[in-house]
């Protein structure tokens, strides 16, 4: 438990700080923000409401931007990015969303993001980022130091961002969110919250269950996140479980699973670069990259299953059973649809294979585990 | 009647004859949230006051658990090894973690009585 003193910056709070107080959250310094850890219920029941019903996420800590041509170009927009991410931005279609990461020179991590065109052709020369809240200052940054003359990248504070995710997303969403029902998983639409309030929805999230991210303004927010909790089926959802669910799914935690010295396909990315950027690289540390998808990366991330009933934590060595360090887990914690613990980690390469059985060094001893298959439960998208 | 004691690192202690039951107190297990994990010490285990014999986890997080005063281990509670949620369930009743010899009885002194323990509590949240 830290106590926060007079010499740190003052912290941030979301335009929905209020509720989640009156709500009885349990509030906790967060990237720079004063974020709800959990609700009353705790992080093992909102995680399984989550799994079962609708979980709705207060993430407007997270960064949203608007990266814009002024040619209203697609192509020019898309090759601006595309030189700072290995993704495939130039084939997205209107509204289709992609996952990607800012790389620096050497194919090291800055951060993860998603990237969605924009879903209106009115709009169209316009990508709209979302970056991690912790990394968002230095993206900024990073992003605008790159741009070529005629792509500008402006911030949108001024809107919160909300997650609505379970199996009864969809339910819930669709007599309230035009055409929310109708959409597959990764695209995103314009609409309105019941016919009233404007907002950028995206079928995507970070559980593994199907659902929704609803971009809203700021001051619209507020009566988003009451009326989505009217809903019998819905129940906030606090960061707690957002971490458990995640990792459950086997999704990256950026400053954990991936950072500036993880490349993509370390730490198991590759299916996020598509063929051409493969092929045509011109992406930050694509020589790297390249080289690890031809030949095999040296140390690989890997999902890691303890036999036992104890935890395993960020920063517990792995170790061969012969005893050779083979890396360090970089998430790990209490799987509650799992109903056990589970991490994930690197191992050097040739370790990498599930079922390969390993140990972990907790409190001194060595546990017995294996490598296992990511993610450790089912993702349930709703591909269309 | 059993004396009751509670440490600063959130354990509860009750002495009946030369015996002492020790465990998490309520405040503390609301505090860790839902526990998933207890790892108990070994019986026979000579423990000196301060030292770690136990760990408990909970969703969020790890802690050690403290000899809040120095003896042998007696006894264990197993069921909370299979059961780590009664920890939540029964903090300071059916969850307690192990029992010692008490192997010097004046180290009790300093540890708090209820009345005090409560008055730390509110004092650091």
């Amino acid at each position: 438990m830290s106590a926060t003193t007079g010499t740190e910056p003052a912290l941030e709070r979301t335009p929905l700080y209020a509720s989640h107080v009156a709500l009885g959250a349990k509030m906790v310094p967060f990237a720079g923000y004063e974020m709800p850890v959990q609700y009353p219920p705790g992080i093992l029941k909102e995680h399984l409401h989550t799994r079962q019903h609708a979980g709705l996420f207060d993430v407007s800590h997270m960064g949203q931007a608007m990266l814009v041509a002024a040619d209203r170009s697609h192509a020019t927009v898309a090759a601006a990015l595309e030189a700072l991410v290995p993704a495939d931005i130039l084939n997205l279609g209107l509204g289709q969303q992609r996952y990607t990461q800012l790389l620096n020179a050497d194919g090291g991590i800055l951060d993860d993001l998603m990237v969605c065109r924009s879903p209106d052709a009115k709009d169209d020369g316009g990508l709209m980022l979302i970056v991690n809240a912790a990394c968002k200052h230095a993206d900024y940054a990073h992003i605008a130091k790159h741009l070529p003359g005629g792509v500008t990248l402006t911030p949108m504070p001024e809107r919160a961002l909300l997650a609505l995710q379970g199996p009864q997303a969809a339910e819930v969403l669709a007599g309230r969110v035009r055409g929310a029902a109708d959409m597959g998983f990764m695209t995103a639409r314009s609409s309105e919250f019941d016919g009233t309030i404007d907002l950028h929805i995206s079928r995507s999230g970070y559980t593994g269950e199907d659902g929704y991210e609803l971009s809203i303004p700021a001051k619209d927010v507020g009566v988003v996140w009451a009326q989505l909790l009217t809903d019998p089926r819905v129940q906030p959802i606090g960061l707690g479980a957002r971490d458990s669910l995640r990792l459950e799914a086997g999704l990256c935690l950026y400053g954990h699973d991936i950072d500036e010295t993880t490349s993509p396909i370390e730490a198991g990315l590759a299916w996020s670069i598509q063929k051409r950027r493969r092929a045509e690289g011109g992406f930050p540390g694509a020589r790297r990259i390249q080289d690890e998808l031809a030949n095999g990366p040296k140390r690989r991330r890997v999902g890691i299953k303890p036999d036992g009933r104890a935890p395993a934590r960020e920063g517990t060595e792995i170790l061969a059973l012969l005893g050779d360090k083979l890396g360090t887990v970089t998430s790990g914690g209490f799987g509650p649809s799992v109903n056990g613990p589970v991490a994930m980690g690197y191992v050097k390469a040739g370790y990498a294979e599930p079922g390969k059985p390993i140990n972990l060094m907790v409190r001194g001893k060595a546990l017995s585990a294996s490598v296992a298959p990511l993610p450790f439960f089912p993702h349930r998208y709703a591909r269309k | 009647m059993a004396t009751e004691r509670f440490t600063k690192d959130h354990e509860w202690i009750r002495v009946e004859g030369g015996i002492a039951t020790i465990g998490i107190t309520n405040h503390a297990q609301s505090q860790l949230g839902d526990v998933v994990f207890v790892e108990v010490p070994e019986v026979g285990r000579k423990a000196a006051q301060g030292e770690t014999v136990a760990v408990v986890e909970s969703v969020k997080a790890a802690s050690d658990v403290y000899a809040p005063i120095a003896g042998e281990v007696i006894e264990v509670n197993g069921d909370l090894t299979g059961t780590p949620a009664l920890v939540n369930e029964d903090a300071e009743g059916k969850a307690w973690f192990f029992r010692i010899r008490i192997a010097n009885p004046a180290e009790l002194d300093a540890l708090m009585d209820r009345a005090a323990y409560e008055a730390f509590v509110k004092e650091a949240s």
